[in-house]
């Protein structure tokens, strides 16, 4: 079914929509009300709250320690109750560390990383992709062929060269990847503005005198905005999954740090005895990641008007 | 035909170049490569020779130039540890890495087909939402975990299959799979919606109205058109493939490119971090130029100019 902002009367699948075209306040349902409807939505934005709010009060809950360790109860299986009746929920790492306690403090990492990296690249992308598509010819066509030289180096071989000769580090790592990861933007956004600047008001604009970065600014940024929205969205998950990997190969951030991917590589070494050290941190990722791309797909069902209505 | 082939490679050619570039930039971004690589017993005199023998004592653009023009000969320098050709390293495991891409590619394309194809004509049913559950856990899940979890079920537990290496045969089965299940939940998905498109054609529709059955309207009528979004996103999936064989590599020690290239990183080898990466972008790119000349073949309509 199409749903365009042309017809909405197409758009109206629930009586909240009726009601929304009826009493006119809004002629697109609100992201809210399509929430309520979602289940794939409601999943993914439930789990990133909760993620979120973890990662924000995790210093103030855990249950013990996570940096400093407990010498005497190393490897400790999951469940395990210490002789001065500290338990610990997953278990102890090589250095009687509270696994469940670094979980919670590594979301931190996670969080910050997947959001700021994000920020920067999509900042980066939506700048590049704008100017690339709007001056057309030459130029484009050269900017193109710099985003095809950065996407023939897969994003992670990318990151990890790079990180490997930078060196490691919070700072680093996010400035890395957001640097890295502006491209696929680039791409996506520099396609929409080729098609939002064919459109009539565009013309009119132009018509009527506008200066270009008006133009640029005003009628056709808020029409590839929502592109870069759901890219966005995609995106984080992907940087975190990137993050993990890097700080599991040592080239992301250094211990004392606290991350997932650096109790992965913990975990490495003693796979053969303490499974309980590489088994919940991956869990921990698996589900953030889940979260994000339910709450991508959803993103992209709901703004994206080119996908919207297909599946 | 040709001339679209000929231009596909002149792009890809000028592609690599500027790769190189980047490649030759990156390796000098922390400032003077001896300084980090030399040992820490030599003094200024003995760094100073280094960097004529490597030729770093020249200017930047003049050290691009001689890379470059050894580059296209096969040439990218002696590699600092192991002493032998950098060129030499990168082939020896280039087959590896191919071959375990191509191994996750048979498994990705064998799982995500059936599966897509099914959810899209079973659509919503509990089939269909089973598959895509799957596939959204396999898209959020770090491939190397996956890896890391078959090791602790396959070579712990059951002591069936070798936890690291390529000398047995059956060491390739965990790698494989573990690259395998991300490309086969990613590509699922977009099979099922490039099947959703095709099956609301009207072609589609005056299929089935003559009669034809189920089997006759996906393979002969739908597949094809959906073939061509399927075979764009599995060219850029190669390169997400071939990213994350870095990782997979290094927890299965495949001896493959990704793990020759961090452990090139680690004891900062530039020349072979260099001619990795080259290689790298020149199988993506390869792969992708053949990938548009098959649509061609798929889709006679599709014309080039």
């Amino acid at each position: 079914m199409s749903t365009g902002p042309g017809q909405p009367a197409a758009a109206a699948q629930s009586e909240e929509d009726v009601a929304t075209l009826v009493t006119g306040h809004s002629r697109q349902p609100s992201l809210l009300s399509l929430l309520r409807r979602s289940p794939i939505g409601l999943i993914g934005t439930g789990i990133i709250s909760l993620v979120i709010v973890l990662a924000v009060i995790s210093p103030l809950i855990v249950p013990h320690d996570p940096i400093r360790g407990n010498l005497r109860t190393r490897y400790k299986p999951p469940g395990f109750i210490g002789d001065d009746g500290a338990f610990h929920l997953l278990g102890t790492d090589q250095l009687g560390r509270d696994i469940f306690s670094r979980i919670l403090v590594g979301s931190r990492v996670s969080v910050l990383v997947g959001v700021v990296a994000v920020m920067i690249a999509g900042t980066i992308g939506v700048l590049y992709g704008l100017t690339s598509g709007f001056l057309g010819g030459r130029v484009d066509g050269f900017m193109m062929r710099i985003c095809d030289a950065m996407l023939s180096i897969p994003f992670v071989i990318r990151v990890v060269a790079i990180s490997g000769i930078v060196g490691p580090g919070l700072v680093t790592l996010i400035l890395i990847l957001g640097l890295s990861g502006w491209v696929t933007y680039a791409r996506v956004i520099r396609g929409e503005v080729l098609k939002a600047r064919e459109n009539d008001y565009v013309l009119a604009a132009w018509s009527i005198g506008q200066r270009p970065l008006w133009v640029v600014l005003h009628h056709i940024l808020p029409n590839v905005i929502a592109s870069a929205i759901v890219l966005a969205a995609l995106q984080v998950g992907i940087t975190m999954l990137a993050e993990s990997s890097l700080s599991f190969l040592g080239l992301g951030v250094k211990p004392p740090t606290v991350t997932w991917g650096i109790q992965l590589a913990d975990g490495k070494s003693v796979i053969n005895s303490a499974w309980w050290m590489t088994a919940y941190p991956g869990i921990a990722i698996t589900i953030t990641v889940l979260g994000v791309v339910f709450l991508g797909d959803w993103l992209r069902d709901s703004l994206d008007p080119n996908v919207r209505g297909r599946d | 035909m040709q001339q679209f082939i000929a231009t596909r490679i002149v792009q890809g050619l000028i592609t690599l170049i500027i790769v190189s570039f980047l490649a030759f930039f990156l390796v000098r971004l922390k400032g003077d490569p001896v300084d980090i690589t030399a040992p820490p017993t030599f003094n200024e005199d003995q760094k100073q020779r280094l960097r004529e023998l490597w030729g770093f004592d020249k200017p930047l653009a003049e050290q691009y130039v001689i890379f470059i023009t050894r580059a296209v000969t096969g040439d990218f320098g002696i590699a600092y540890l192991s002493k032998r050709p950098a060129m030499e390293l990168v082939i020896e495991r280039l087959g590896a890495t191919w071959l375990l891409a191509g191994v996750a590619s048979l498994i990705g394309l064998s799982v995500a087909l059936p599966l897509g194809i099914i959810s899209s004509l079973k659509r919503n049913s509990l089939f269909d939402l089973g598959s895509t559950m799957l596939a959204s856990i396999g898209t959020a899940m770090p491939s190397f975990w996956l890896g890391l979890m078959m090791i602790i079920f396959f070579s712990v537990r059951l002591r069936l299959l070798p936890a690291f290496g390529a000398r047995d045969p059956s060491a390739i089965i965990m790698p494989s799979l573990t690259m395998g299940v991300g490309m086969a939940a990613y590509l699922s998905r977009l099979t099922r919606s490039a099947m959703l498109e095709v099956l609301n054609e009207d072609y589609v529709r005056t299929a089935y109205s003559k009669g034809l059955i189920t089997r006759t309207v996906v393979f002969r009528h739908a597949m094809k058109n959906a073939l061509i979004p399927i075979m764009t996103v599995f060219g850029l999936q190669l390169g997400w493939l071939l990213g994350g064989s870095v990782v997979v590599e290094s927890v299965f020690s495949w001896p493959g490119l990704g793990r020759l290239m961090i452990d090139s990183i680690g004891v900062r080898d530039n020349t072979v971090v260099q001619a990795a990466l080259l290689f790298f972008s020149l199988s993506f790119i390869s792969i992708n130029i053949v990938i548009d000349i098959l649509y061609a073949v798929i889709d006679p309509r599709i014309r080039f100019d």
